[in-house]
Parts: C-alpha cells; structure tokens; sequence
C-alpha cells in the first residue's frame, strides 16, 4: 500500500462527501425500484424512464410556474399517477404469471417513453436551474451546496418511507403484503391496490431523484439507462426487495467509485497512472463479487 | 346425506364445487353447509380435499365449477379481500402468521378497517388479550419469534380482529402441546357462544366431536356423509371409515 500513502487525506474527505452525496441519490433511485420488486416480483425495466420523465416534467413546470419546488411536488405526483396507470394496465393482469413476462413488459414499457420523450422532446439536453446557487469552500474546492441540499432531501425522503412504511396503515398493509400477499387478502387487505399504490410511489421516487439530479447533469430521453443500470447493482448487492439494504448498498457502492477515483490516478501502467474514468467499473466489480460469494446481498442477515 | 338439516338460518353454503391445484382434480363437486353461529367439522383423511375447500370459499383458489354463497350472495370468484371483508375469516393450517411483523402489527392487518373507531379496536384487544394474555405480552415481538403454539393464537387472533361472522379454520391443533390444545378447544368453545359460525377441519375427532355440532366426512374431493356431531362416539364405525383409526 506504500505507494497510496501519499493520497492527500484533503482529497479523500472531498471524495467522501462526493460518495454520500451520490449515494443518496442513488438510494433514492434504488429504494423505489427494491420497493416494487419485494412486494410484487416485479422487476421494473422502466424505471430509468420515470426518472427521465419526472426530470423532463420537472424541466417543462419550472419553465411554466419559475419555482424548482412547485416542479419537484408536480413531477413526483404526475409520474405518480402515471406509474400507478401504468401498474393497473400492463402488470396488474401479468400478476402471478412467469417474471420474464413482466421483465418483458417493463421493458417495453421503457422503450415506448424513451422514445416518446425523444419524439416530444427532441435530442437537445435540457436543464433544470438549481434552486440555490450557493457555494462553500471545501479545502481547496469550492463545493456547492446544492449537492449537500440533494443529499439531505433524498435523506429526508427515505426517511419519510421509511416512517410511513413502520407506522402508517397502508405501511402495515404494505410490509404484510410483501411478506405474504395471499395472506394479506385473507385478512381483507385489497391487495391488487396495495400494488398499484406501491407502483406509484416507487415511480413518484423516480420521478423525484430525476428532478433533483437534473441541475447536475443534461436531461434527455437516454438519461434513465445510466442510473437504472447502477440502481439495479445496489439493488442486488443490498439484497433484493430489501430497503435498508439498497440504501446501505448505494453509499458503499459511490463511495468505493468516490475513492476508486484517486487510486487508479496513483496505479502506473506503462508509466502512465490510469484514467479516473476506469473507476465506473467499480460497481460491477461490487456486483460480481457479491453474486458470487453472497448472491442474497450483502446487507441481508437471514437469507430467506 | 343421513341426518337433520342446519338447525338455524344458513350462513354458508357450498354447491357442487370443482377446483384444480394446476392439473390435479382436487374437489371433485364438494356440497355443504354451515348455519349462522353453528360450528361444523369436516373430517378426513388427508388430502381429500378439506384444506382445498376451505382455500376455494375464501377465495384463494378459484373453482373451475360451483357455487359458493354467503348470507344468500353468490361469492364465486370474488377476490380474497373483498369476502374477508364480508365477514369470512380464514386460519391456515400452516398459521401464516407476519413474521416479521410485530404480534401488534399483525392484529392490525384484521383491526384496520373503513369504520372500526379507536374504541372499538381497543374492545377488540381487550377480549383477545383476556383469551390469550401471552400475545399481550409479546405485542412487540416480531410474529416469527413466538412459539408454535403463541403463533396459533395469533392467528386465530387475528382472524377475529375481522369481527368475523365465520372463521374457516384449518387444523388449529397441529403440532401442538396437549395444554394448547384444551386451549384451542376453550377458544372454539368461547367463538361459537359469541355466535361466531365455525368450519372446522381438524385431524383431532374428539376435539372436532366435542366442539361440533355437525360433521361431514370427505373422500376422494367429495362429501361423502353427514351426521350430528353428538349421535356420533370417537370409535364409531363411519369414524373408522373415512379416517381409518
């Protein structure tokens, strides 16, 4: 390890707010995507979609109504109610037939947004304004605050799933059916609408990291791919179906990539140190090992 | 069919009923009926069918031919959630329980309901809590870390959180300790007074005798016989028939 002992500890702390930051992010992407495969099996294809669309709404409110706010609330709600549309037309009758039928499904679904988003949208990036311009100084950046602000909405999101799945009715109903749909409508829960709701939540979530992730990145109709693919990964390293696992998993992923960064500047091959951009394969690296030392995840006490 | 008809008013009645597990004929036109507030067993060997016919009245599985009414409304291929709420009650044989829900949160799933007030809720505790003190006590236990025995209390709890008119109940007594089990036979005992209506399919005749009023017997995915619980005695000829002890 001789030769990382001269990684300035400055840049490491800097990449560690980078990997929470961006983990939160993508725990927010995750934790909707956990939440519809534990209850219904569903392995949502579409999601990298509701997270594109709920940007490029987010974008067209914040033209139309000038505050970022207004746009998040009317982005989650309205990609909300279209999942949940989504959820009683094409998976609602798919329910208890083979996966690969609603993997086929999902999939489908995706390409018809992307490509609808590209048609009504057109191929020029489009960008959301950041609500708040600020900066601090973090050692010899300039950090801003905007991604602090990010990271502690996603927080507070989850949080809020997180207490309404524990305490609130519909939460009960929903961690009951998660564990026993059939048991669940025994006990006179309507199951079919537990589903849609969780559907709608799950895309609202999308929609949600899609507008708040939009000021830092171009929004277009391709966006989705990139986050859905490293969503997927966490989802499985955290165990899937597993909330607290995929939002452990997200952190631990972005944070190794965050570090990966600097050590792949001070590894010479050749006598040139590797490009940073070599540290995007660290989350398939996470991923292969999981899956083959502990392929139920590996923030799952009891696999089932 | 040898003896008297229900004695009261009929609650629930099963026409001819067929259902498939995949491609196995598992009923083959199963015929009963349960009064309002009558407890009737349905004894058998097993897999003749019982559990499968308590699965199709709930609505878990779907029967291919048949009728099932309940209070006189045909509730044939009706979702499992919407009959519950009718006021059938259903405990598995393998008690099902959350398990990684509390003791609390499970009863909820039956006490959350459009139009139960706080207070009714808590009357409802209140009994359950005087019938079984032990899920009062582990109320924050996540279900999977009681025993066999706490989680058969726990389902039959449950299933009265739906204030139920009948509760189809699918061998309370397996694989418990004799002391439960005089338990699960005070709990029927205490359903039935309440005038809760009761089907019961049960491996233990003289539990199912003493607890009864009527019995049928199925074979084969039929009801074969039908009798007074009462006119009959634990080593009754029919008993050795269609249970061979």
């Amino acid at each position: 390890m001789g030769m990382f002992a001269d990684i300035p500890w400055d840049i490491i702390a800097i990449q560690t707010v980078n990997g929470i930051v961006t983990g939160m992010i993508l725990a927010l992407v995750a934790s909707g995507l956990t939440l519809i495969f534990g209850i219904m099996d569903v392995v949502n294809f579409a999601h990298g979609e509701l997270f594109m669309l709920g940007a490029y709404i987010g974008a067209v409110v914040l033209v139309t109504s000038g505050s970022f706010w207004v746009a998040l609330v009317v982005s989650t709600l309205t990609v909300a109610l279209m999942g949940a549309a989504l959820q009683v037309t094409t998976l609602r009758p798919l329910l208890g037939r083979d996966p690969l039928t609603t993997i086929l499904a999902t999939f489908g679904i995706s390409l018809v947004l992307q490509n609808y988003a590209l048609w009504h949208f057109g191929p020029v990036p489009r960008k959301i304004q950041e609500p708040i311009t600020g900066q601090f100084e973090l050692f010899y950046l300039v950090y801003p605050w905007y991604r602090v602000l990010i990271a502690v909405l996603s927080a507070a999101i989850i949080g809020g799933l997180y207490l309404f799945l524990k305490y609130g009715r519909y939460g009960v109903w929903i961690r009951a059916t998660t564990q026993d749909r059939f048991m669940a409508q025994a006990m006179g829960i309507p199951v079919p609408w537990v589903h849609t709701g969780v559907f709608a939540i799950g895309a609202g979530m999308a929609a949600a990291s899609g507008v708040l992730f939009g000021p830092l990145i171009g929004i277009n109709h391709a966006m989705g791919l990139d986050w859905v693919l490293k969503a997927f990964i966490v989802v499985v390293v955290g165990g899937m179906g597993n909330l607290g696992g995929s939002i452990a998993a997200s952190i631990l992923v972005s944070l190794l990539e965050a570090y990966a960064v600097i050590l792949v500047g001070y590894i010479y091959v050749g006598g040139q140190p590797l490009s940073p951009a070599l540290a995007v394969v660290v989350p398939f690296i996470v991923l292969i090992v999981t899956l083959l030392f502990r392929p139920t995840g590996l923030f799952v006490p009891t696999p089932k | 069919m040898t003896s008297s008809a229900a004695p009261t008013e009929t609650l629930l009645t099963v026409e001819d009923l067929h259902s498939f597990y995949g491609k196995s004929h598992i009923l083959h036109g199963v015929s009963l009926s349960v009064g309002r507030g009558e407890v009737v067993g349905l004894l058998g060997r097993n897999g003749v069918g019982k559990s499968t016919t308590l699965k199709t009245i709930m609505g878990l599985v779907s029967p291919s031919q048949g009728k099932v009414l309940f209070e006189g409304k045909a509730i044939t291929g009706m979702p499992a959630h919407k009959i519950a709420r009718l006021g059938v009650a259903y405990v598995p044989e393998d008690r099902r329980i959350f398990k990684l829900l509390t003791v609390m949160e499970n009863l909820r799933t039956g006490l959350d309901r459009q139009g139960v007030t706080e207070a009714r809720k808590q009357e409802l505790l209140d009994k359950l809590f005087e019938y079984f003190p032990r899920l009062a006590e582990r109320r924050s236990q996540p279900g999977g870390t009681l025993s066999g025995g706490e989680q058969q209390m726990l389902a039959i709890g449950r299933a009265m959180m739906l204030e139920p008119k009948i509760i189809l109940l699918d061998e309370p007594t397996e694989g418990l300790m004799p002391r439960m089990v005089s338990q699960i036979s005070e709990i029927i005992e205490a359903l039935h007074k309440e005038g809760v209506a009761i089907l019961l399919v049960e491996q233990n005749v003289p539990l199912t005798l003493a607890s009864s009023q009527r019995v049928y017997f199925m074979e084969k995915g039929v009801v074969r016989h039908h009798a007074v619980a009462s006119e009959l005695e634990v080593n009754d000829p029919i008993i050795h028939q269609y249970l061979g002890v």
